[in-house]
C-alpha cells in the first residue's frame, strides 16, 4: 500500500517537474508546480509529517503559487520563443553538469545510508502540531522570532518595490 | 512490489526533483519560470528534511522544513516585486535581455 | 688653541652671505666676507706665534667620526711647520684676493654669491691643510673641488663656463678615484688613516726596490694629485677653468687649490721616500708637465691662458722638487709661486677690468702709460717667475733645480730649458700688453686702490719673499738640501736670456715673431692648438662614454629594463584583470551555471573527501 502510494505520487511529482521545466507558457509551469507541491504533501503525510503536509498545501500551494499566478497575470507573460539564447558555457556544459549533479547526489546518499529501512506509514508519530509547537516555542524560539521579522521585512520590501512612482 | 519503500528512494526522488529544478534554473529564459524552478528546488530540499526527520525519529527536521517554507514565502514575495520592477523598466521578461552589467 | 676657529670663521661668512646676502647691501656682504677671512688670518697668526717654535706637531682632537671594527677615524686638526707655511699662504694670499675682489666684482650680478663661494672655498682649503688624517684631508680635497666647480661656473648663464666647470669637476673626479683607492690601501696596510700612526708605522719599513704596497699607494696618491694639481694627463681642466672670474683663477687655480696635490705629496713624504719608483714617476711627470705646458704657453694669445699654462708648468716644477726628494724646495716654490702667480693673475685681471673685458693680447699694447701701477707690479711678478737673481722665484726654483741635478743631471738641463721658456712667454705677454702702440678699441684706465693695493703688497712679497728661508724652517721635517752656487747662477742666466729673447721678438723687432711663426708653421699650429689634446680626449674617451651611456645605460637598462619591470607589473595586473573581467558577463544564466559548478565541486569534496561514512 505504501509502495503504491509512493510510486503513484512520486511519478506524478516527477512528471509535473519535467513539465515545469519544459513547458513554454509560464502559467502551465505554475500549474505543474502546484501539482508537484500536492504530490509532495501526500508524501509528507506518508512520512508522518501531518503539520508540514497541511502547511505545504495551505502556504505553499495555496498562497505562494497563487501569488505567482497573479504576477503572471499582471505581467501578461506569454509563451517564450523557442530559440535558446544562452551563454555557451550554460548550453554545453549545463546538461553534463546536471547529470553529474544527479549522479553525485545519489552516490552521496547511497554512501551515507548503506542500509535503509523501509518507510511504514504511522511509524513516526512525532510530526503532530503539538510536538512541533512544543519544539518551536521553546527550543527554536529565536529562529521563530527572527523569521517573523524576516517576513515583516519582506512585506515592507515588496511594498516599497512594487508601488507606483508618483 | 515490496510493501515498504526504502527511505533512500525518497531521497532519490528528492534528488531528481532538485536536479530538475537546477535544469530549469539554467535553461529557461523567462524570469518567472526560473523563479518557479527555484521553488521546485526548495520543495525537494523540504522532502529531504522530512525524510531524515523520519529516519532519526525526531521532529526537528519538520521544524526546519517549516522555516524553509517561511523563507521561501518571503523570498517569493520580494522576488516577484523585483520582477515587477524590472518589467516596468525593461519591458521584457527574458533574463538574457537584462545584461547591462556586462564588463 | 681653538684651531677649529681658523676654518670655521670663513664658513660662518659663507653661511651668512649665502643665506642672507641677497638682501644685504654690498658693504655688509664685504664686511662678513673680508672680516671672516681677516679674523681667520689673525687667528692663524696668533696660533702660530703661540705655538712657536713648533718643534713637535700640535694636535687637537675633536671627536670620533667613524668607529667601525678596528678602524677608528676622528676629526683632528694639527699644526706643524708644513701646516704653518700652508696656513700663512692660504689665509694671507686669500685675504689679499678677497680685498681685490671687492673692486673686481663690483659690477657683477650675484655679488654675494661670489663671496659666499669664496668663503666656502677658504673653509675647505683650511680643513684640507689642518687635517690630521687622510679622510679629513679628502673631505677638504673634495670640498675645494666643489667650490672650484661652483666658481668656474660662476657665470652660469654662459655655456662655456658651465662646460668648463663640468670638465674641472669630472677630471678631478678621476684623480679622486685614485686617491680613494690609495686611502683604501692605506687602511688595509696600516689599519688607520691617522698621519702620525701611518707614518710611524711606515718609517721602519724597508725601502721598496720593486713595486710593492707602498709604491702602489704612492702611485695612486700621485693619480689623485695629478687630477687636483693639473699634471699630465689630467691637466686639461685648468686652461678651461679660466672661464671663471679672474680672482677665482688667482686664488684657486694658482695659489691654493692646485697646490693641494703638492701639499698632500709633501705630507706623505715618509711614504714616498720608501718607494723610489713612485718618487721617480712623480719627478718625471712633473718635469714632463713643466716642459710640455711651457711649450704651449709660448703661442697662446689669451693672457689668462698664458698664465694658466704657466701655472701648470710651475706645478710641474713643484712635483719635480717633491719627486727628487726636495720636498722643502717644492713647498718653498709653492709659497713663492702663490705670491707671483696670484700677482700675475690679479694684474691680468686689472688689465682686463681696465679694458672692460678684453683678454686677447693682440688687442692690447702700450698700456704702460694708462696703468702704471698695474704694469710695474706685473713687471715685478714677471721677473720673479723668470728667476731673476735674488727674487723669490730665483731662490725657490734654483733649490728645486739643484736638487734635480743631484738626482739626474738631464733633469736639471730640461728644467733650465723650461725656465728659459717660462721667462720668454711671461715677458712676451708683458711686452705685448704694455709696450708699443695700443691696438684695441676700449678706453683703458687704472684700477681703484682696492685692487691695486693687494697688487702692490704681492709685488713686495714676490720680490723679497725669497728671503723667508722656508727650506731651512722645514729642515727638521725633510732634511737638509744641497746647495750649488754655479748651477743656481746658470739657471738665472738662462732666465735672463729668455727675457732678452722676448725683448728682441716683441719690442726691438716685432716682425721677427711673425716670421719665426711662419717659418715653423706646422710646429706653431700644433703648439697653438695645445697639441690637440682636448680633441684626442674627446674622441677617445668622452664620446664613447657618452654614446655608450646613451645607448646602453639609458635606453637599454633604464628605459628598457627598469621601466620594463615597473611597467610590466602594471601590464601584468591589467592582463589578469582582463581575464578576470570575463566572469562578469552580465548574463544571469552563466552566473547560474557557475553556481552549479561550484556546488558540484563542493559535493565532490564532500563525497570523496571523507566526510561520508
Amino acid at each position: 500500500m505504501t509502495a503504491l502510494i509512493f510510486f503513484l505520487f512520486a511519478s506524478i511529482a516527477v512528471f509535473c517537474g519535467i513539465s515545469l521545466v519544459t513547458q513554454t507558457h509560464p502559467i502551465a509551469s505554475a500549474l505543474s508546480l502546484i501539482g508537484v507541491m500536492g504530490s509532495l504533501a501526500i508524501l509528507y503525510l506518508q512520512l508522518g509529517g501531518e503539520f508540514i503536509a497541511a502547511a505545504q498545501v495551505i502556504v505553499y500551494a495555496g498562497a505562494i503559487m497563487v501569488l505567482f499566478v497573479f504576477v503572471i497575470m499582471l505581467l501578461n507573460a506569454g509563451a517564450e520563443g523557442t530559440s535558446l539564447q544562452m551563454s555557451n558555457f550554460a548550453k554545453y556544459v549545463g546538461i553534463f553538469l546536471l547529470a553529474a549533479f544527479l549522479g553525485l547526489i545519489s552516490f552521496v546518499i547511497q554512501a551515507m545510508l548503506p542500509k535503509t529501512e523501509g518507510v511504514v506509514f504511522g511509524a513516526f508519530q512525532g510530526g503532530t502540531a503539538l510536538n512541533i509547537g512544543r519544539k518551536l516555542f521553546t527550543i527554536y524560539l529565536l529562529p521563530f522570532e527572527v523569521t517573523s521579522v524576516l517576513i515583516l521585512i519582506a512585506i515592507l520590501g515588496a511594498m516599497v518595490l512594487a508601488r507606483r512612482e508618483i | 512490489m515490496p510493501t515498504s519503500v526504502p527511505v533512500s528512494w525518497y531521497l532519490i526522488l528528492s534528488a531528481i526533483l532538485f536536479g530538475l529544478g537546477v535544469a530549469g534554473f539554467i535553461y529557461r529564459r523567462n524570469i518567472i519560470t526560473v523563479f518557479m524552478s527555484i521553488e521546485l528546488m526548495l520543495n525537494a530540499v523540504n522532502l529531504t528534511f522530512i525524510t531524515f526527520s523520519y529516519t532519526l525519529k525526531q521532529v526537528d527536521g519538520h521544524i526546519f522544513s517549516f522555516f524553509v517554507m517561511v523563507v521561501a514565502a518571503a523570498e517569493a514575495a520580494v522576488g516577484l516585486a523585483i520582477i515587477l520592477t524590472v518589467f516596468k523598466n525593461r519591458e521584457t521578461l527574458m533574463i538574457d535581455d537584462v545584461s547591462s552589467m556586462k564588463y | 688653541m681653538f684651531l677649529w676657529l681658523i676654518p670655521i670663521l670663513p664658513f660662518l661668512g659663507f653661511l651668512i652671505n649665502g643665506l642672507f646676502g641677497r638682501r644685504m647691501p654690498k658693504s655688509m656682504v664685504n664686511l662678513f666676507a673680508i672680516g671672516s677671512v681677516t679674523l681667520s688670518f689673525l687667528w692663524a697668526v696668533k696660533t702660530l706665534v703661540g705655538l712657536s717654535p713648533l718643534e713637535t706637531k700640535y694636535i687637537e682632537h675633536y671627536f670620533t667620526w667613524i668607529q667601525s671594527g678596528a678602524l677608528n677615524i676622528s676629526i683632528d686638526f694639527a699644526v706643524d711647520r708644513l701646516t704653518a707655511v700652508m696656513l700663512m699662504v692660504v689665509t694671507g694670499v686669500g685675504l689679499l684676493i678677497h680685498i681685490y675682489s671687492i673692486g673686481y666684482m663690483a659690477d657683477e650680478d650675484g655679488y654675494y654669491r661670489f663671496f659666499a663661494y669664496l668663503n666656502l672655498f677658504m673653509f675647505f682649503m683650511l680643513v684640507l691643510v689642518l687635517a690630521q688624517n687622510f679622510l679629513v684631508l679628502f673631505v677638504g680635497w673634495e670640498g675645494v673641488g666643489l667650490c672650484s666647480y661652483l666658481l668656474i661656473g660662476y657665470y652660469f648663464l654662459e655655456r662655456f663656463a658651465t662646460n668648463a666647470g663640468n670638465k674641472a669637476f669630472i677630471v678631478n673626479r678621476i684623480g679622486d678615484f685614485g686617491f680613494s683607492l690609495a686611502i683604501f690601501l692605506v687602511v688595509r696596510q696600516f689599519g688607520s688613516l691617522d698621519f702620525t700612526k701611518v707614518f710611524d708605522a711606515a718609517r721602519p719599513m724597508p725601502t721598496e726596490t720593486s713595486a710593492g704596497i707602498l709604491t702602489t699607494i704612492c702611485l695612486l696618491l700621485l693619480v689623485g694629485a695629478a687630477g687636483k694639481s693639473a699634471q699630465i694627463p689630467l691637466y686639461v681642466w685648468l686652461p678651461d677653468a679660466m672661464a671663471g672670474p679672474t680672482p677665482v683663477s688667482a686664488l684657486i687655480h694658482a695659489a691654493t687649490m692646485v697646490t693641494a696635490g703638492v701639499y698632500m705629496t709633501a705630507r706623505s713624504a715618509t711614504l714616498f721616500t720608501h718607494a723610489p719608483i713612485a718618487m721617480d714617476t712623480v719627478a718625471v711627470i712633473g718635469l714632463a708637465t713643466a716642459f710640455f705646458a711651457a711649450t704651449i704657453g709660448l703661442a697662446q694669445t689669451d693672457i689668462k691662458k698664458v698664465f694658466a699654462y704657466s701655472t701648470v708648468s710651475q706645478l710641474g716644477y713643484m712635483f719635480l722638487g717633491a719627486g727628487v726628494g726636495a720636498f722643502s724646495a717644492g713647498i718653498f716654490h709653492l709659497m713663492t709661486h702663490a705670491f707671483f702667480k696670484a700677482l700675475l693673475f690679479l694684474g691680468a685681471g686689472a688689465v682686463i677690468h681696465g679694458l672692460h673685458g678684453e683678454q686677447d693680447l693682440r688687442q692690447m699694447g702700450g698700456l704702460f702709460k694708462h696703468m702704471r701701477i698695474t704694469a710695474i707690479t706685473l713687471l715685478c711678478a714677471s721677473i720673479a717667475i723668470s728667476g731673476f737673481p735674488f727674487t723669490s722665484g730665483f731662490f725657490s726654483k734654483d733649490a728645486i733645480l739643484v736638487a734635480a741635478y743631484e738626482r739626474a743631471p738631464w733633469m736639471y738641463w730640461v728644467g733650465v730649458l723650461t725656465a728659459g721658456m717660462t721667462a720668454f712667454y711671461v715677458f712676451r705677454a708683458w711686452f705685448l700688453a704694455f709696450t708699443g702702440e695700443y691696438r684695441g678699441h676700449a678706453h683703458p684706465h687704472e684700477s681703484p686702490l682696492v685692487m691695486t693695493g693687494p697688487l702692490m703688497l704681492l709685488a713686495v712679497l714676490a720680490i723679497f719673499g725669497g728671503f723667508i728661508n722656508v727650506p731651512h724652517w722645514l729642515e727638521p721635517m725633510f732634511g737638509e738640501r744641497p746647495e750649488n752656487q754655479t748651477l743656481a747662477w746658470l739657471s738665472a742666466g738662462v732666465g735672463v736670456i729668455g727675457i732678452a729673447t722676448a725683448y728682441l721678438f716683441y719690442v726691438a723687432r716685432p716682425a721677427m715673431a711673425d716670421g719665426f711663426a711662419k717659418a715653423m708653421n706646422g710646429l706653431y699650429t700644433l703648439v697653438y692648438n695645445k697639441y690637440f689634446v682636448d680633441e684626442v680626449y674627446d674622441a677617445a674617451v668622452v664620446t664613447p662614454v657618452v654614446k655608450g651611456s646613451r645607448i646602453f645605460l639609458w635606453r637599454g637598462v633604464d628605459a628598457g629594463f627598469i621601466d620594463g619591470i615597473v611597467n610590466g607589473f602594471g601590464a601584468r595586473s591589467r592582463g589578469v584583470g582582463n581575464i578576470l573581467k570575463l566572469l562578469q558577463s552580465g548574463n544571469i544564466r552563466s552566473y547560474a551555471a557557475w553556481v552549479v559548478l561550484g556546488s558540484v565541486l563542493l559535493l565532490l569534496a564532500i563525497g570523496f573527501g571523507g566526510a561520508t561514512r
